[in-house]
């Protein structure tokens, strides 16, 4: 079963399909300029040393996000299957 | 005949290295008007035509908010290239096709180079490119520019269409029922008013005003009346979006762009290999350099290793250089009768512009090494990681870099530090940057910390220069605090930002990149710093001592030339004293030394008298003729910046100075005006008001902090 979360609650490793974009005005646009659009596999690749930006992969390309700016992005995901 | 080609790609997808082999040499660079981004052009012969060639800025989108992008669109718009080569990078396709998209919306003639094919075959990836060239209707290039495959193809192709017609039809994409239909009404108001027919066709310009696009929307209130209609065709769509669909229109916009270009990559155009590995090389290696751990140590390695390698290569040339001036300053005195026009020539022109022209290695060996962090796509990395920290004052992860060259490690300097900050896309955090990146102690202070530690802190020089250097950061970071909650105000930009896959970049971009960047620093060598050498020079210089004081000085000279003295040593040392004492004078008595002493009860707070005022006057020219500065006032004769020992001795010895003294001057000369080789690149960055701002307000910081300093410590 599929469970939407904010993009920022998401755990390193873990894949997700973007179920929408509540960002608006330049920060909207620059994320979907990026390819941040409904329907976008991404997987959350790493976080940086202080846990913030966060590394994403996704259309082939890596993009970096500040967390805040996470808190827009909703993701539906497959729950975690026995993760330590 | 003319013609321009315009290149246009995502950042990183290879524009500037096809740039480079399609112009080799016959390329320039300059600015935009008014503006920052860098413009390049270059000429290229191609079957008769004098094509030339313009490689745009780096862009996402046609949408434009960035500087950079709206630059790159108003070029598409405005100046109707005949033909435009978008670079793509192929290991990226779908979301390079986004860019693409809107030009073909556009309908400018185009040819679509994929790059980097080698890394696509590598990874054993398929694209059908005859296929996709015929579902866009468009010739579709296969491009490895690193190594110039695919350019004489390229070049044909360009041709072909430079000798075709200007125009094509626009793409037409389907935006979902509710958009087509408000944009089909919006082409017929649009076409009715003839309404900025004659630069965009219609249907892109209602996208336009359904994106909320600023700068068209600007454009088109110049006709009121169609305006009002279309803004308010798009205020009902928009309306009715947020109630059924929950959406902006430009959002929707964007998800049916994307929409059609999955469906045009679906179907295999794109074959994957089974067993694809995800870990290709670039993870690997971010699995290192980007580890919680170990990421940040090998930053700082990486750092200080580029630092170390700076100095140690550029000190030769550099040395080189110095002798060359000194020569040439030697032969000048030899050649030219002694008088104002030798003291002109030699310490106004070969002094000053040498002094700055000394420091060309430096700053190509940091240029070089500072594209190669760029180009290889590290530089990203560092920004990544250290972005929350920086966050914290204000500032972006893109500022550490001009933080370090700088001074963030002593013997940085700002003017290539300010330069640096074009990697800053966000106007705010760059002009915040630019503004407390001189803060940093920059090379040139460095001997006057030296120089005071080592008379009031014997022995402890090294721990003095690490504690100047931290206090170095602390003010460039609370400054850019304080800034940006006071007259740069304003959200945090964005930090949306790719991580380019590492790559090893060209020589030849190298070597490009390099010397753009000094050839800007030499031409301002050659103008500006001038102009304002022979202006400090006649400072010190007039008006020239008394008649009398000059009688003075000969009638002493005279005496000891008398043949009483028997002893040789002793009378040069005596000759060499009247010399100084004379050089003392002299200046007291010019400009820069009335200044100096009308300055006195302006700086009497600070413990300065009117030799370290004129030593600061100096030192706003260049940091490097405090020290200088200070041994002509002390009647030391010049003084070597690399061998003050004398006078450390005369500091110490002298009752004006107490420990103190020592410890405000090295605050104010930490944080006062930049030089102004510096506040003329901050002029040309962000602004004259912004220059003339950071002379005055470090000025006014450093004579808060010195007097604070001074004053709590001689109460003590």
């Amino acid at each position: 079963m599929t469970t939407t979360l904010s993009l920022r609650a998401m755990q390193v490793d873990q894949t997700g399909v973007i179920a929408a974009v509540n960002a608006t005005g330049e920060l909207g646009r620059r994320i979907r300029d990026m390819g941040l659009v409904p329907g976008t596999p991404v997987t959350v690749i790493g976080r940086a040393p202080l846990k913030d930006p966060v590394a994403l992969r996704l259309r082939d390309f890596t993009l970096t996000l500040r967390s805040n700016e996470a808190d827009f992005i909703v993701v539906g995901v497959d729950p975690l299957e026995d993760r330590p | 005949m003319n013609a321009t080609l315009a290149l246009m790609g995502n950042p990183n997808s290879g524009k500037t290295t096809l740039f480079n082999a399609l112009t080799g040499a016959r390329q320039h660079v300059g600015n935009y008007p008014g503006i920052t981004v860098e413009k390049r052009e270059g000429r290229l012969a191609l079957g008769g035509l004098d094509i030339n060639v313009v490689d745009l800025p780096g862009t996402y989108s046609l949408t434009a908010y960035s500087q950079d992008e709206l630059v790159a669109r108003d070029f598409l718009v405005n100046k109707r290239p005949d033909a435009v080569v978008a670079v793509l990078d192929a290991t990226n396709l779908e979301r390079s096709l986004y860019l693409v998209t809107q030009i073909l919306e556009l309908g400018t003639p185009l040819i679509i180079a994929l790059n980097m094919m080698d890394e696509v075959r590598r990874k054993g990836v398929g694209i059908d490119t005859a296929r996709l060239a015929a579902m866009l209707d468009t010739p579709i290039l296969e491009l490895v520019a690193r190594t110039g495959e695919g350019c004489d193809t390229l070049l044909g192709e360009a041709a072909r269409l430079v000798h075709g017609p200007k125009k094509r039809a626009p793409l037409h994409i389907s935006y979902g029922r509710d958009l087509d239909e408000t944009l089909e009404k919006m082409q017929d108001i649009i076409e009715a008013a003839c309404f900025l027919e004659n630069r965009y066709p219609a249907r892109w310009l209602a996208l336009k005003y359904l994106e909320n696009d600023p700068a068209i929307l600007l454009q088109g209130a110049a006709e009121p009346e169609t305006h009002e209609r279309l803004l308010g065709a798009t205020h009902s769509l928009a309306a009715h979006c947020r109630k059924t669909l929950n959406a902006d229109p430009e959002a929707l916009i964007a998800d049916y762009r994307y929409g059609y270009i999955t469906a045009l990559l679906k179907d295999g155009i794109v074959t994957r290999p089974d067993t694809q590995t995800r870990r290709d090389f670039t993870d690997k290696l971010d699995a290192v350099l980007t580890h919680r751990l170990a990421g940040p140590v090998l930053m700082f390695a990486i750092i200080y290793a580029m630092f170390m390698l700076t100095f140690s290569l550029g000190e030769y040339p550099m040395g080189l250089l110095e002798s060359f001036f000194g020569w040439l300053g030697d032969t000048a005195t030899n050649l030219l009768p002694e008088g104002l026009v030798a003291s002109l020539v030699v310490s106004g022109v070969i002094d000053g512009v040498g002094g700055v022209l000394g420091f060309t290695p430096l700053i190509m060996v940091m240029f070089f090494f500072l594209s190669f962090l760029e180009d290889s796509g590290y530089m990203a990395r560092m920004a990544y990681m250290l972005d929350r920290v920086f966050r914290m004052f204000g500032l972006h992860g893109c500022s550490v870099m001009p933080f370090i060259i700088s001074g963030g490690i002593p013997g940085g300097c700002a003017v290539p530090g300010v330069m640096a900050a074009r990697t800053l896309r966000s106007p705010r955090e760059k002009i915040a940057t630019v503004l407390t990146a001189p803060f940093l102690s920059c090379g040139a202070k460095v001997p006057v910390f030296l120089l005071l530690a080592a008379a009031f802190f014997p022995g402890s020089g090294a721990a003095a220069l690490f504690w100047i250097t931290a206090a170095g950061w602390v003010a460039a970071l609370l400054a850019a605090r304080v800034l940006r909650s006071t007259l740069i105000r304003g959200e945090a930009t964005p930090f949306v930002m790719e991580l380019p896959p590492y790559r090893l970049p060209t020589l030849r971009g190298l070597c490009l990149h390099t010397w753009e960047r000094v050839w800007q620093y030499v031409k301002k060598a050659g103008t500006v710093i001038l102009a304002i050498s022979i202006l400090l020079w006649a400072a010190m210089t007039f008006p020239g001592p008394s008649a009398e004081r000059t009688a003075m000085f000969e009638a002493q000279r005279a005496a000891i030339q008398a043949p009483s003295w028997d002893n040789d040593a002793a009378r040069v040392d005596a000759l060499a004293a009247i010399d100084n004492a004379e050089v003392q004078d002299a200046l007291r008595v010019s400009v820069a030394g009335r200044v100096g002493t009308a300055l006195e009860p302006v700086s009497a707070p600070l413990g300065f008298d009117w030799r370290t005022n004129i030593a600061l006057l100096g030192g706003f020219a260049a940091k490097e003729v405090i020290v200088s500065t200070l041994g002509t006032a002390y009647s030391l004769g010049e003084v070597d910046p690399e061998d003050s020992g004398g006078l450390s001795a005369r500091l110490v010895a002298d009752p004006a100075w107490n420990m103190w003294t020592a410890v405000s001057l090295i605050a104010f000369v930490l944080l006062y005006a930049p030089c102004f080789v510096t506040v003329a690149v901050i002029g040309r960055e962000i602004g004259w008001r912004w220059a003339a701002f950071s002379v005055g307000f470090n000025t006014a910081l450093a004579y808060v902090v010195s007097m604070g300093i001074y004053q709590v410590g001689i109460a003590l």
